[in-house]
């Protein structure tokens, strides 16, 4: 018998249907999400699931770990907090585009910077969706959002290059109808020493399409499997064939060395020096 | 050893008629009821790809009987 594994992970008094809009991705994420730490045998209290503000920072509310809903763009923050304080725990942060990439965006590259062991989804949509659908840092240029009515001047950020650039040690890509892609990356991520990035790309079938016509849930869920590429794939294909097209897979696969492990080292070092002093 | 049945259920105060279900079986196991919500019409035909209890944005698809036990009165 298959097991739809997420029915032994949701929070007992909570109410569903839960308030993610009908055909959006954010539960399709949260399965891959839970899915990926019940293959890694993980009991609930051993998770810590923190997140910020946003439609998907809404997911801890809904399963059954350890879990810390925070304030806007500070989920990460909050999640280094914790795993200083206790490096045994496994941390996960859901982050909408938004909540990542511009409010928390400075403590987003600097806890790659560190490269702490957390591992966060970035969901990214392309869209505030909560707040009425402003034009967010990875809307695509040229498309349109409440902010955005002639169409989005700015460049959206790749959330996998910068990742990958401010020193991440893990980082991978993959669309909400990349289920079992998405869970693999997830589950690598998590059990990856270091900071892990996995931008998971998902269809906003409220606002981005009532702003860009882009149909519905399935629609769009066609639309990034058939605008799909795997990173090999997408070494054959010329610029103009890329324009459309997410590539998907591994983007960065480090061994940086891990900030709670560097921590301890420092603090072996000091208590070193400490004593070397009171014994001159 | 005998292939356990395939069980599966639409839990409808959960689903929201989003069409993954059926859309993406590649088996056709799902129809698009009257009423908006999937109906089961194929079960014979699963090959339990789990792509349906995958892409459920609600986590409205149970595929285990004693699950859906657990969860009747929510
Ligand atoms: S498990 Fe696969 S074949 Fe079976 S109903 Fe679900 S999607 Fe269709
Ligand atoms: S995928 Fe889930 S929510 Fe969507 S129609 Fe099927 S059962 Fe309902």
């Amino acid at each position: 018998m298959m097991e739809n594994i997420i029915h032994d992970y949701l929070r007992p008094k909570k109410s569903f249907p839960h308030v993610w809009c009908p055909g959006c991705g954010d539960g399709i994420v949260l399965n891959a999400m839970v899915r990926a730490i019940h293959s890694l045998g993980k009991s609930k209290d051993e998770v810590v699931f923190v997140s910020g503000i946003g439609c998907s920072s809404r997911a801890p509310a809904y399963t059954d770990f350890s879990s810390l809903h925070g304030i806007h763009g500070r989920a990460l923050p909050f999640a280094t907090g914790i795993k200083l304080a206790n490096p045994k725990l496994t941390v996960v942060v859901f982050s909408g585009d938004g909540d990542a990439l511009a409010i928390g965006g400075n403590h987003f590259i600097h806890a790659c910077r560190r490269n702490i062991d957390i591992t966060v989804v970035v969901i990214n949509n392309n869209i505030y969706g909560m707040t009425g659908g402003q034009a967010s840092p990875t809307m695509p240029t040229g498309a349109y959002g409440a902010t955005a009515p002639y169409g989005n001047l700015d460049r959206p950020f790749d959330v996998c290059k910068l990742a990958a650039a401010a020193g991440a040690n893990y980082v991978a890509r993959a669309t909400a109808f990349q289920f079992f892609q998405l869970e693999k990356c997830i589950k690598e991520g998590i059990e990856k020493k270091g900071f892990s990035v996995i931008e998971a790309v998902t269809p906003c079938p409220s606002l981005y399409s009532f702003f860009n016509n882009t149909g519905r849930g399935v629609d769009m869920l066609k639309k990034l499997r058939d605008r799909a590429v795997t990173t090999q794939k997408a070494a054959t294909l010329s610029p103009a064939e890329l324009e459309d097209k997410i590539v998907t897979g591994v983007f960065a696969n480090e061994n940086f060395r891990e900030y709670c492990a560097g921590y301890a080292e420092l603090v072996e070092k000091a208590e070193r020096s400490k004593k070397n002093e009171e014994s001159l | 050893m005998e292939k356990s049945k395939t069980f599966l259920f639409v839990k409808k105060n959960w689903c929201k008629k989003c069409g993954i279900c059926v859309e993406f079986c590649p088996k056709g196991v799902f129809k698009l009821g009257k009423d908006g919500y999937p109906e089961i019409v194929a079960l014979d035909k699963c090959v339990e790809c789990k792509l349906c209890i995958s892409l459920c944005p609600d986590f409205a698809i149970f595929s285990n009987p004693e699950k859906k036990k657990d969860y009747e009165d929510r």
